[in-house]
């Protein structure tokens, strides 16, 4: 147990290439892009599950055949078809987001009080209105737990990109194992954590910022 | 790939044989650690909070850093099986700890009470009565922690010990689709299988719950 590569001052160089900052901001990249892809494809198909109750079987389901894909596999095999860079790893990455987001879009939907979703149809709001002003704001809290489970998984996953050569912080795992430099593996590891611990407390702040008040005061 | 498997059936098996001993220990060893840590996160109310926060960290540390990080910790060497078997059990006890405990709250407490009126004592209560009912939310969970395990077992290729995963690695190695579309397959098969196990086994020790809809 040693924390030198952490708190060695060098390795936080900003202008270094793969310093730990540079480390950082590349995984964060690709955090970032694989959960807007999956949030773009899971959501629209979560609420239209969700809403039309069409379906159904299949939003279910994800979740479990979600996690059963070996990420590893998924990746490697992306890398082997379509040869190295960013997209076989956003591929296998986005395949990790969908599951929980589709998942929660369709669980939050689903398990609104029905009585809700009649009255807004009953003062004359239209189907997307329906949507969109009841629907959707009301589900935002099973939907956001989805989505944090979604960013936890895939800021602890995008290590994996390192074993196909990428970089993000799986950069600091790999390289310090294949020199059996343990203290920059413990550094990869920790940064990692607080990574995933950090950007779950900003996701509770946004729930809090966009989720109406009036659903707060359930408990 | 038929081909790759006739030429390659031994390794395979092999593979899938540490892919299923590397994930389903864990899980028997986490659940049998998770029973008595959720069922003290119930009866210590005040340890119940810190207990999901205390999970919930464990669950994001990442796998890949955990099955590194392991042998610095536990002395072992680094190609020991063990690591694996410590990892997935840590995530399986961080993932069951909190269903035990939330099953086990999920009991009515009416139910408990007529327990106690017909002289239950705590133990026999808690395995006669609080377990028994509390059962679907905790197997639901231990559907999760297996599905999750078979499919993390593979990560632990990277380091050399990975089951199904060290098809992924060679595979990727040699540029050579097979081994990879193997392993993935056989993963999820796996998975499918483990998962339909633990549901038949629930419907074979909770069938209370096929006429759960005839209740109310």
């Amino acid at each position: 147990m040693n924390l030198s590569y952490l708190f060695d001052i060098t390795h936080w160089q900003l202008d270094t290439a793969g310093s730990i900052p540079q480390l950082i901001l590349s995984h964060l990249w690709y955090v970032f892009l694989a959960l807007a892809i999956g949030t773009a494809i899971a959501l629209p198909a979560g609420l239209y599950i969700g809403h039309t109750g069409r379906g159904s079987f299949l939003a279910i389901n994800a979740g479990n055949a979600g996690r059963s894909l070996p990420t590893l596999g998924l990746l490697m095999l992306m890398v082997t078809l379509l040869g190295l860079g960013l997209l076989p790893v956003l591929i296998a990455l986005t395949v990790l987001v969908i599951p929980p987001i589709l998942t929660s879009a369709y669980a939050g939907l689903r398990s609104l009080d029905q009585r809700v979703v009649d009255a807004a149809r009953g003062v004359g709001m239209r189907p997307w209105q329906v949507l969109f002003k009841v629907e959707l704001p009301m589900a935002l809290p099973v939907l956001m737990s989805g989505v944090r489970s979604a960013a936890l998984q895939v800021v602890a996953t995008a290590t994996v990109a390192a074993a196909v050569g990428l970089g993000g912080l799986g950069r600091l795992l790999i390289d310090g194992l294949a020199v059996n430099d343990y203290s920059r593996v413990l550094a990869g590891a920790i940064v990692v954590a607080v990574l995933a611990v950090l950007l779950d407390l900003v996701l509770a702040l946004t729930q809090r910022w966009i989720v109406s008040p009036g659903l707060r005061v359930t408990r | 790939m038929i081909t790759y498997l006739q030429n390659n059936s031994e390794v395979v098996l092999a593979a899938l044989r540490q892919h299923i001993a590397l994930a389903l220990i864990p899980v028997v060893l986490g659940f049998l650690i998770a029973l008595p840590i959720g069922y003290l996160g119930v009866r210590v109310p005040w340890l119940y909070h810190p207990l999901v926060n205390v999970c919930g960290v464990l669950y994001s540390i990442p796998s890949l850093a955990l099955f590194v990080f392991l042998p610095v910790l536990l002395g072992t060497k680094i190609l020991s099986p063990l690591n694996i078997v410590v990892a997935l059990t840590i995530y399986t006890v961080a993932l069951l700890a909190r269903t035990v405990a939330d099953g086990l709250r999920s009991v009515d407490a009416l139910v408990i009470e007529s327990a106690t009126a017909m002289g239950y004592r705590r133990v026999r209560r808690l395995v006669d009565v609080e377990l028994p009912v509390a059962l679907p939310v905790i197997l639901a969970g231990l559907r999760v922690a297996t599905v999750a395990n078979i499919s993390l077992v593979s990560v632990g290729a990277l380091i050399g010990v990975g089951g199904l995963g060290q098809l992924f690695t060679r595979g990727f190695q040699l540029f050579y689709l097979e081994p990879i579309l193997v392993g993935i397959i056989l993963s999820v098969l796996l998975a499918a299988v483990a998962d339909l196990i633990i549901v038949l086994i629930q419907r074979a020790v909770t069938p209370w719950t096929r006429f759960a809809g005839s209740r109310a």
